[in-house]
């Protein structure tokens, strides 16, 4: 309830129209309810004394009601579609801004769908709600207050009859729509499962018909599917019976109204006029009751939309900047004593890291799969923090800076290249946009990704997930051009090639020689072609840097380092090799084949 | 400079979707989607008949209500005022009783019975639809790509089963209440329920107008919401790339432009909504105010009763409120007609390559592979291999080798028939591989690739998905074999950790070995690897390396590899250069001459050597 009227602060700006919209809404049920007295009045009066005389007035009095009303309804809705929109506008962008605030530890742990479903489903509610259910909610119990009284006005015994039947209306309203949020979300979630499945079977297409299994597959889809069919099937007996009930409470208060009021107008104590008009208002109060049930459950759905919302809102990003800025950055960049360890994770990945480069200088980072190569280079731009040491920059903590002098100074190509479905152009100014053609055309000359200019439109082409679709070796070439054109002074290249063919490659590092002249570099390599890039290597073996120095060097006296990048398989390097490897691996491939 | 991006198109340019069909204004259906809709209504067709009784009477017995009601005043009251007892009043009121649990046994039934014909509809729909994507080639798949087959499966199932669900129910309820009213009310007066029904012609027009520019509107809010959520899910998912480029701020820019386009999309069909809303109320208190005036004139003449009176207000009500609703719901059969135009176009693509009609068994394949005069292009009519003759002995392992677009990945599809020759043929032991039933042909030939695919479930669940019925010692055998043993043991959970979705837990390097373990597992006698070692690290391809010379060992292979350190194991190395084999030979046979192989191995050679390039030793001597 509180993170709901926390969102009320977004009504502010709408305060003049949102009381326009109260007052012409109270006008309107008063109106509504006026209608059908203007029809008793006709019977009683002109028709009951055969009066034609007094029937044009009151049929002009219905006919400008009539006209009232619908214009109230206008004005309401008209101004409403302003501000609730408003609302859940304001709100969207405050999430978004909020969320691109956040650290990747954040984004790391939730799922873009979660997200998505708040920004999207949840601010719908929220706006339904406060929007529409609200008003409804005050309005309505306000019209079923007022027909009420007026029913008990007109003849009490049959107002207390029609008020008695709304309770078990209400009640059961309300415990149907409880019972069917459940069974939808359990809808929905099935449905989740279900489309897992879906993407699974699409995006791994290859792999199903490389092994002939789409049959395996259809059955675990059609177990889905037949899971959801079953649910649904519940959901809809649900509503069934509900609906059932829904109509049948007021139709059977309507007999028996017609049989006490005729009894009544037969002993005289009840006139044929007030009876129609009875039955006319009592239809009127058929709709606003079982809305009552549903509208109170969409009260209940908000404030856990709201809940949801200001779950995120509320979470603090706890990387922020400093206020440092580097005049005149050289990028000599210090990693030390850094320690790294993920949230709950009982090991660091990283720890006791000294590591220096020195402005113009590269530095090759080699390492096995998942000794925190890509980690280590995540902390110079922030994107994760040290848990103990710290990172410096020209002598400054990157803590101590602010983001943006950090991150303007620091850019990295990473090796699973994100691409944004937007223009080649756009994608490369990532980091840049005030770049010129001319500079944009370096840096793909640089990154050999000249076969931009090929694509249809070239680059205004859309690329990315809903534009052209291209190869990982295209993908890691333009997240390279990307990173250059920011003209960074730390360059981070994380395994940024390991895609491309042997020819591009030897392009691209001849073309890379000349940027990492002017920038710190940071090589994450796999290959002995990539480490030639940098002046020195930094062996990670454990979470540390185990060993620093030249290519060679490390070739000669290092066995780890040379069992991570000798490729060579002379046969006696490959026994000397069979051997490092067993002892590092302590792996027995043997014996165990057929 | 802000002014100067903002204006810039950030969004690039696309070839327009094929499949995002004109929306029709009108609900009629193409001939395809009315095809498909009677096929799956087929089965129902005697539940439909039962089901239209159903809710004829079911909106009898509620249109009787007010009619009674009538009947009550005019009839069961003036005896009552002349002092003669209720008789004829309590007959009226078991009757209105009696229709109104007629009305609740027949909503109830018609409730339930529409559920089950439009669920069993959906689920007929999902297992068709599903089935067909697994049937269709790769090639379709290729052009299709994954996110529009999930959106096939997902949204505009969605679509279909949501108008099933809210609208269809409504739509019939509203057609036959519109249609009963207006007999009804010409029934009782035919001089009063002209002057009811005069503004009908109105009230069609003025819904036309409406729905044209709902369906305007709504294809509006559907384009921009799209956007929202395709830049919210990109740049969540991508947001390492924004926070490391600074992307936040241009990014909040484009965010907040796409979020008012929506707003304004929603902003215009909300309006249209409050124009039409009063609008239908204004059309219906016209009539009540025209009914009174008129009716009330005829009741002073005594022409009509004052019961015929209440009962039109009363009818007059249920009248004009389904308008309203049908109009909420138009979208929603919209969406629904243009969800089944796609699903019906998805249905009646037929798949490239064809099951055989009298599939040739093959027991116990030794795996000999033959190219006799194949030609192949792709869809466009680019050829990517002219003519190709080529016969792999059983048992052999053979390296290709060439540029990118020389043709060798086609060359391995072919193998596995993930393509047909547009000329030619494949054969396998002899047989045509057109002829070969798919199952069986899987089983011989597997084709493993760079994209190794990982589904939810555990690590064991992945590797046996090669071979369903393999023990857990095969499957740890396996893993072995390929060197996935060692990192799989020291997984949380072992082989029965759960690989997160698409093998998100593991990194790119164990996702390929366990590939390959599923593709060991399998035992084919044609195994293809087409870049398969491309993504593991030095140490990573050397371990497979090792086992693949026993893996490889009296098995028929084709392998595709940049790095030629693949091609040690090789018995024989074809080079390929434009969909042509340019050199054929043993791999020592070729470096030995000074063909391509000699000079792109001897490439590879220096690019792998440990000698640095001269200027490194120039720079100054870092310090460790």
């Amino acid at each position: 309830m509180r993170s709901l009227w926390r969102m009320k602060s977004y009504l502010r700006p709408y305060a003049v129209p949102l009381t326009v919209i109260w007052v012409t809404s109270l006008a309107g049920i008063g109106i509504t309810i006026t209608i059908p007295l203007v029809g008793r009045e006709i019977i009683d009066g002109p028709v009951a004394r055969g009066d034609t005389g007094a029937l044009l007035p009151l049929a002009l009095l219905a006919l400008v009601l009539g006209t009232i009303e619908a214009v109230l309804v206008l004005v309401r809705r008209w101004l409403l579609a302003n501000a609730v929109l408003g609302l859940e506008t304001a709100i969207r962008d405050d999430l978004y801004r909020h969320l691109q605030r956040l650290p990747m530890s954040f984004h790391g742990a939730w799922q873009s769908g979660q997200l998505l479903s708040r920004v999207t489903t949840d601010l719908s509610v929220i706006r339904r709600f406060l929007g529409f259910g609200m008003l409804f909610l005050v309005l309505i119990t306000l019209q079923i207050a007022v027909v009420t009284v007026l029913l008990f006005q007109l003849y009490w015994p049959l107002g207390l009859l029609v008020a008695a039947s709304a309770v078990p209306i209400v009640a059961v309203s309300m415990r149907f729509e409880r019972g069917y949020i459940a069974i939808s979300r359990r809808v929905q979630d099935e449905q989740g499962d279900l489309a897992t499945v879906v993407e699974e079977s699409a995006g791994g297409i290859r792999t199903i018909k490389a092994f002939g299994r789409g049959g395996h597959v259809f059955a675990t889809f059609d177990d889905g599917a037949r899971k959801v069919y079953r649910t649904s099937m519940e959901k809809v007996g649900l509503s069934a019976r509900f609906f059932t009930f829904l109509e049948v409470i007021p139709n059977v208060t309507l007999a028996a109204v017609l049989l006490l009021g005729a009894l009544a107008v037969g002993s005289g104590s009840l006139s044929l006029g007030t009876l129609v008009a009875f039955t006319t208002l009592m239809l009127q109060l058929v709709w606003p009751i079982s809305s009552l049930g549903f509208i109170l459950a969409m009260g209940q759905e908000a404030m856990t939309a709201a809940d949801r919302v200001t779950e995120v809102l509320d979470t603090e990003p706890d990387i922020v900047g400093g206020r440092g800025v580097v005049e005149d950055p050289r990028g000599h960049l210090r990693f030390e004593g850094v320690e790294f360890r993920f949230p709950g994770a009982a090991e660091p990945v990283l720890r006791d890291v000294w590591l220096e480069v020195r402005p113009g200088e590269t530095v090759a980072v080699v390492g096995a799969t998942g000794s925190g190569k890509t980690t280590l280079t995540s902390l110079v731009p922030r994107l994760h923090d040290v848990t103990a040491g710290r990172v410096t920059i020209d002598g400054h903590d990157v803590r101590d800076l602010s983001l943006p002098a950090l991150r303007s100074m620091v850019a990295t190509a990473f090796e699973e290249p994100t691409l944004f479905s937007m223009s080649v152009r756009e994608n490369l100014t990532l980091g840049r946009p005030d770049a010129t053609d001319e500079e944009v055309e370096a840096a793909i000359e640089v990154a050999q990704a000249g076969f931009v200019h090929r694509l249809p439109w070239g680059l205004e082409t859309r690329i990315g997930e809903q534009g052209m679709s291209l190869s990982g070796g295209q993908r890691q070439r333009l997240a390279l051009a990307r990173a250059v054109l920011s003209r960074p002074k730390v360059l981070v290249l994380d395994d940024t090639l390991s895609a491309l063919d042997v020819e591009t490659e030897a392009l691209v590092e001849e073309a890379l020689r000349h940027v990492l002249r002017d920038a710190t570099g940071i090589v994450v390599a796999h290959r002995a072609s990539t480490v030639l890039l940098a002046d020195r290597v930094a062996l990670l073996l454990d979470g540390t840097i185990a060993h620093v120095g030249r290519h060679h060097e490390l070739m000669a006296t290092v066995p780890e380092y040379r069992a991570l990048l000798s490729a060579h398989l002379d046969d006696d390097l490959d026994d000397d090799l069979d051997d490092d490897l067993d002892d590092l691996d302590g792996l027995d491939t043997e014996g165990v084949l057929r | 400079m802000s002014g100067q991006t903002t204006t810039r198109d950030w969004r690039g340019v696309a070839a327009e979707k094929q499949d995002e069909v004109p929306e029709q204004e009108s609900l009629i259906l193409r001939d395809r989607s009315r095809r498909l809709l009677n096929d799956l209504l087929r089965p129902y067709r005697s539940q439909i008949i039962l089901l239209v009784a159903v809710i004829v009477i079911c909106n009898a017995a509620s249109l009787s209500i007010p009619f009674l009601v009538k009947v009550g005043i005019d009839t069961g009251i003036p005896p009552m005022q002349a002092g003669r007892g209720p008789g004829a009043l309590l007959v009226i009121v078991a009757a209105v009783l009696a229709a109104a649990v007629t009305q609740a046994v027949t909503r109830q039934a018609f409730l339930r019975m529409a559920g089950r014909i439009g669920q069993g509809i959906i689920l007929e729909l999902r297992r068709r639809v599903f089935r067909h994507f697994q049937r269709l080639s790769l090639s379709f798949h290729e052009d299709y790509t994954s996110g529009r087959v999930v959106s096939r499966l997902t949204s505009d199932i969605d679509a279909i089963s949501e108008m099933l669900q809210s609208g269809f129910d409504s739509l019939v309820t509203a057609v036959l209440t519109l249609t009963g009213t207006a007999v009804l009310l010409l029934v009782l007066d035919v001089h009063l329920g002209l002057v009811a029904l005069l503004p009908l012609p109105v009230l069609l027009l003025f819904t036309r107008w409406f729905r044209r520019q709902s369906s305007i509107a709504y294809r509006r809010t559907r384009e921009t919401v799209a956007l929202v959520i395709v830049h919210f899910v990109e740049s969540m998912t991508g947001m390492r790339a924004v926070q490391a480029f600074r992307g936040e701020e241009r990014n909040q820019e484009i965010f907040s432009r796409l979020n008012a386009d929506y707003r304004d999309a929603n902003v215009r069909s909300m309006r249209l909504i409050a124009v039409f809303m009063p609008g239908v109320k204004l059309i219906g208190n016209v009539t009540i105010a025209a009914v009174l005036f008129y009716g009330g004139w005829l009741a002073v003449g005594g022409e009509v009763t004052v019961g015929v009176l209440a009962a039109f207000l009363l009818y007059l009500r249920q009248f004009y409120e389904p308008m309203q609703e049908i109009s909420q719901f138009y979208n929603t059969f919209q969406s629904a007609g243009a969800a089944l135009e796609k699903l019906s176009g998805v249905l009646e693509e037929r798949p490239a390559v064809a099951e055989p009609r009298d599939p040739v068994p093959l027991e116990r394949p030794r795996g000999q592979v033959r190219f006799e005069g194949v030609e192949f292009s792709y869809l466009d009519g680019t050829p990517v291999l002219p003519r190709l003759d080529l016969t792999v002995p059983a048992g052999q392992v053979v390296a290709l080798v060439g540029a990118t677009g020389a043709g060798k990945t086609t060359l391995a599809k072919l193998v596995a028939r993930f393509y047909d020759p547009v000329s030619g043929r494949v054969l396998l032991d002899g047989t045509d591989l057109r002829d070969l039933a798919e199952d069986t042909l899987r089983e011989a030939v597997v084709l493993v690739t760079q994209e190794n695919y990982l589904f939810t479930g555990s690590v064991a669940d992945n590797i046996r998905f090669g071979r369903p019925d393999a023990t857990m010692a095969e499957v740890v055998a396996a893993a072995r074999a390929v060197g996935a043993h060692e990192f799989v043991s020291a997984l949380p959970e072992g082989y029965d950790t759960q690989v997160g979705k698409q093998g998100g837990r593991l990194s790119a390097g164990q996702r390929q070995l366990v590939a390959f373990a599923r593709a060991f597992l399998a035992d084919p006698a044609v195994l293809i690897l087409d870049e398969a070692t491309s993504s593991l690290d030095v140490p990573g391809e050397r371990l497979v390396q090792r086992a693949m010379r026993t893996i490889l060992a009296g098995r028929t292979s084709l392998i595709i590899a940049h790095r030629l350190s693949t091609v040690e194991v090789a018995d024989r190395v074809l080079v390929m250069d434009g969909g042509r084999i340019v050199e054929d030979g043993p791999p020592d046979l070729l470096i030995a001459r000074s063909g391509r192989f000699a000079s792109l191995h001897r490439a590879w050679l220096d690019s792998i050597s440990a000698q640095g390039p001269g200027d490194v030793a120039e720079r100054p001597q870092a310090r460790g």
